[in-house]
């Protein structure tokens, strides 16, 4: 049996929302080269709503599809809704990762809160951005 | 699509002439060769030949020659096996920082159970200094084991230089020549060992068989007892057709070793040459000179070794990674790190090893899929992207 699903290998081979975004509302870095993966996610954020999510990853197959993943999955979502995808829910969307890959490629839930965080921190207090 | 197998390192194929020389005894040939009637004949009289065959290609006395399961077990065997029928004598082993796991975690065995280890470090290109061996022997050490080449970077170490080192010292040496018994030309008399160990699947015969030499009248402990196969060194039923298949791949590397290594040695420099010429950023690993004929091993920055990996094998193309994504430990490679290299570097890892199939066409083909899959991962890694933007922003 391969180590991969056929879902996380068609992610692998046909990532999305691959790239940076100018002018990101937030951005989020997680991880780091010693363990071996590293994920940064950039948002862009509208009326609440995540309007455009794209993301740069140094890591392993695993940890590429997790980032396509994550990044379909949290496009188009409240910040609330986007905040609520778990490593867990990503794995499932992948039918499921190696087990021993888990914890280190499965970053990318946490890149993107920490993008939300980033974009929350910045926001001016009272009204959206415009 | 091309297939392309440089994975070598890993598994070499069987040869059809090792294939159809076992056959009989996976058929008629079945009986045990401890047996005195006459189904025993056939298969003592093949292990017996194969047993030749092995010592010729190593320049040994057949009888020194002690089969085993596998190369790892070699290494078990001897690391275990050697300290331990001298621990009156002292509690102390030394082995290199780049040892295959099979020794190295013997010797880490071996502390568990009261020895004291000490590990030689190398340098950049993944050599042991031989003054290093020289400078770590105590009274009390009783065995000192280094590789006879490293097949993750292909380094060939100075094996005979530190053999008189041991000797003027009176500590037995052993060495893992699994990566070079049969791929280059081994003499346990030139090298001055004490005992060497071999397997068959790295050198285009079957697994699940490897061997152990040992000098005559070095005392070795056996880790299998039972009955007195292999004169009482290694128990058990021993494994015919695989043993066969040694012996007969090992004929046919002495036969045919020049051969084989003036085809390997021109596409392993090609690949050595032109994969940094065609790529920025790619670093070879391992000693340029002292390297074994099929080896071709680099660190590609920016990027992860399992991905290229992966991507590599989408092409048809089957290679390795010493970086922590491809191990299942998840750990970068003890090799690349103990020469220095940062865990990043080592993160883009990536080996070719070449055999016997492989051709100047299979070069040319990895020329032209590597390139633009490196650039794909890079477009994809936020370290390139720093990269450029501190490059090309004059920051």
């Amino acid at each position: 049996m391969p180590i991969y699903s056929e879902k996380v290998m068609e992610h692998f081979m046909n990532p999305r929302n691959v790239g940076e975004i100018e002018n990101p509302d937030g951005v989020g870095e997680v991880g780091n080269p010693v363990c071996g993966d590293m994920m940064t996610f950039y948002i862009k954020v509208k009326d609440n709503r995540l309007e455009d999510v794209k993301f740069k990853t140094f890591g392993c197959g695993a940890a590429i599809a997790v980032s396509s993943m994550v990044s379909e999955m949290a496009k188009g979502k409240t910040l609330e809704e986007a905040q609520k995808i778990t490593p867990q829910l990503v794995a499932d969307e992948l039918e499921g990762l190696p087990k021993n890959k888990f914890h280190c490629s499965n970053l990318g839930a946490q890149a993107l809160n920490k993008a939300i965080k980033d974009y929350l921190k910045k926001k001016p207090k009272g009204g959206g951005k415009k | 699509m091309r297939r392309v197998y440089l994975d070598n390192v890993a598994t070499t194929p069987l040869l059809p002439e090792v294939r159809e020389a076992m056959k009989p005894y996976l058929g008629e040939f079945f009986g045990n060769p401890s047996c005195i009637h006459d189904w025993g004949d056939a298969p003592r009289e093949a292990m017996e030949l194969a047993r030749s065959q092995v010592a010729k290609l190593i320049g040994a006395n057949p009888e020194e020659v002690i089969f085993t399961g596998s190369g790892t077990e070699s290494n078990n065997f001897a690391i275990k096996g050697l300290a331990l029928a001298q621990q009156n004598k002292g509690k102390h082993v030394v082995v290199s920082a780049i040892e295959h796991f099979s020794v190295l975690h013997s010797a880490k065995t071996l502390e568990k159970w009261g020895f004291e280890l000490t590990l030689v470090p190398v340098d950049k290109y993944g050599v042991v200094n031989p003054e290093a061996v020289r400078k770590s022997l105590r009274k009390d050490t009783v065995l000192v084991s280094i590789m006879h080449a490293n097949s993750e970077v292909g380094t060939i170490e100075p094996i005979a230089e530190i053999a008189s080192i041991t000797r003027q010292n009176n500590v037995l040496f052993h060495t893992d020549a699994v990566a070079t018994v049969g791929t280059i030309p081994v003499d346990v008399k030139k090298l001055g060992v004490d005992a060497l160990s071999l397997a068959g699947n790295q050198f285009y015969g079957p697994k699940g068989v490897g061997a152990l030499w040992v000098r005559k009248g070095v005392r070795i402990m056996p880790l299998l007892d039972g009955g007195v196969q292999e004169g009482g060194r290694r128990a058990g039923t021993e494994n015919i057709p695989a043993i066969v298949g040694l012996g007969k791949t090992a004929e046919l590397a002495k036969a045919d070793m020049a051969t084989r290594i003036e085809h390997l040695t021109p596409l392993r420099d090609r690949l050595l040459a032109e994969l940094p010429a065609k790529i920025d950023h790619v670093v070879v690993t391992g000693h340029l000179q002292n390297r074994l004929p099929g080896n071709a091993s680099f660190c590609v920055s920016f990027i992860e070794g399992e991905a290229m990996l992966m991507l590599l094998n989408s092409q048809g193309v089957a290679v390795t990674s010493g970086s922590a994504c491809t191990s299942r430990a998840l750990k970068a490679s003890h090799v690349l790190i103990a020469m220095g290299l940062s865990h990043e570097l080592a993160q883009g890892s990536i080996l070719f090893s070449l055999g016997l199939n492989n051709n100047p066409e299979d070069v040319d083909y990895v020329l032209e899929v590597l390139p633009p899959i490196v650039d794909r991962l890079r477009q994809m890694s936020p370290l390139y992207a720093k990269f450029t933007r501190t490059s090309k922003g004059g920051n």
